[in-house]
């Protein structure tokens, strides 16, 4: 009985604290000076189409990186927490429908394409590293699901993981030596406006972080699919 | 009219999540948190956030969803062990 009454009066604190948002908030009517300063400069500084893209790739790359560190370190722990036993037996599978198999075959290149574009054209359109990423990771589960090819390398996956991120890293420190700070991406040069070679490092590091994140994923699905017992 | 669309969403998302914790079976609760994700994802849309939409769809829905279920079964079969 005391229990539902300290629920009640949690829930009731709860209602309390967040009733400011529905009765005090009122729409922006203006951007904050910092947004102001992005929509403004941001075009013409970075080359960028997508003035997202160029928040998260350039403005707050510090940020992107820590959250693909995020990331890495949720992968790590779940490949250390379900590390394969020794004795673990061969899983029985149930074979997949014809359907879904010969849905796979069609299907797979053409989720594997959307996601590489996504990555690519990261800096032109919505969607980027992270988005490609998991779409490429969803097309590899789609091959798990169908038992296609079950079999996917290990190593390969580490070495694409590890490479990329480094790559990452290595061109965030190439920012200092070689523009104004770490992860600036005008590196390179700037291009045209809107094409898809433009907007400096952002398509590059958007490639690596998608290839990243895809690595990962699909190495988080592969340890949780193994294993089982 | 947007409006009207905004609060519906809402409220069915609403609905979703509630149906989600009352569910007896996990399965359906894992399914219904997708659902809700698919929803939030089209809101992300209506509100003019294609990003958001996208990184929402393809994570909330799709691969939350996946790692759920590939965890329900991992789950069920060790109970069996037991």
């Amino acid at each position: 009985m005391i229990k539902k009454y300290a629920v009640l009066l949690l829930l009731g604190a709860f209602a309390l604290m967040l009733l400011p948002f529905v009765t005090e908030v009122t729409p922006f009517e203006e951007l904050s000076p910092v947004a102001q300063k992005y929509v403004k400069d941001g075009p013409d500084e970075l080359g960028s189409a997508n003035l997202v893209s160029s928040v998260i790739v350039t403005y707050r790359g510090l940020d992107t990186l820590g959250e693909v560190a995020v990331l890495f370190i949720a992968a790590a722990g779940v490949g250390f927490m379900l590390r394969r036993r020794g004795d673990a037996k061969k899983p029985v599978k149930r074979e997949a429908s014809g359907i879904l198999r010969s849905g796979t075959v069609f299907l797979f290149p053409l989720v594997l394409l959307y996601g590489i574009y996504i990555f690519l054209h990261g800096h032109l359109t919505p969607g980027g590293g992270f988005q490609g990423g998991v779409v490429i990771a969803s097309g590899i589960v789609l091959l798990l699901l169908a038992g296609v090819s079950a079999k996917i390398s290990g190593t390969v996956l580490h070495w694409i993981e590890s490479l990329s991120g480094a790559v990452y890293v290595a061109l965030g420190v190439l920012g200092i030596v070689l523009a104004a700070g770490f992860l600036d991406n005008r590196i390179l040069p700037a291009g045209e406006f809107g094409r898809l070679l433009s907007a400096g490092a952002i398509p590059l590091i958007y490639s690596l972080i998608g290839l990243k994140v895809g690595a990962e994923l699909v190495g988080i699905i592969d340890a949780m699919q193994k294993d089982e017992l | 009219m947007i409006t009207v669309f905004i609060v519906v969403l809402s409220l069915v998302m609403i609905a979703a999540a509630v149906l989600a914790v009352q569910q007896k079976s996990l399965l359906s609760a894992v399914l219904l948190a997708g659902v809700i994700s698919l929803l939030a994802s089209i809101l992300y849309l209506v509100l003019a956030a294609p990003d958001v939409a996208m990184t929402e769809a393809a994570i909330g829905s799709g691969l939350t969803t996946i790692v759920f279920l590939f965890a329900l079964n991992k789950i069920r079969k060790q109970g069996k062990h037991d």
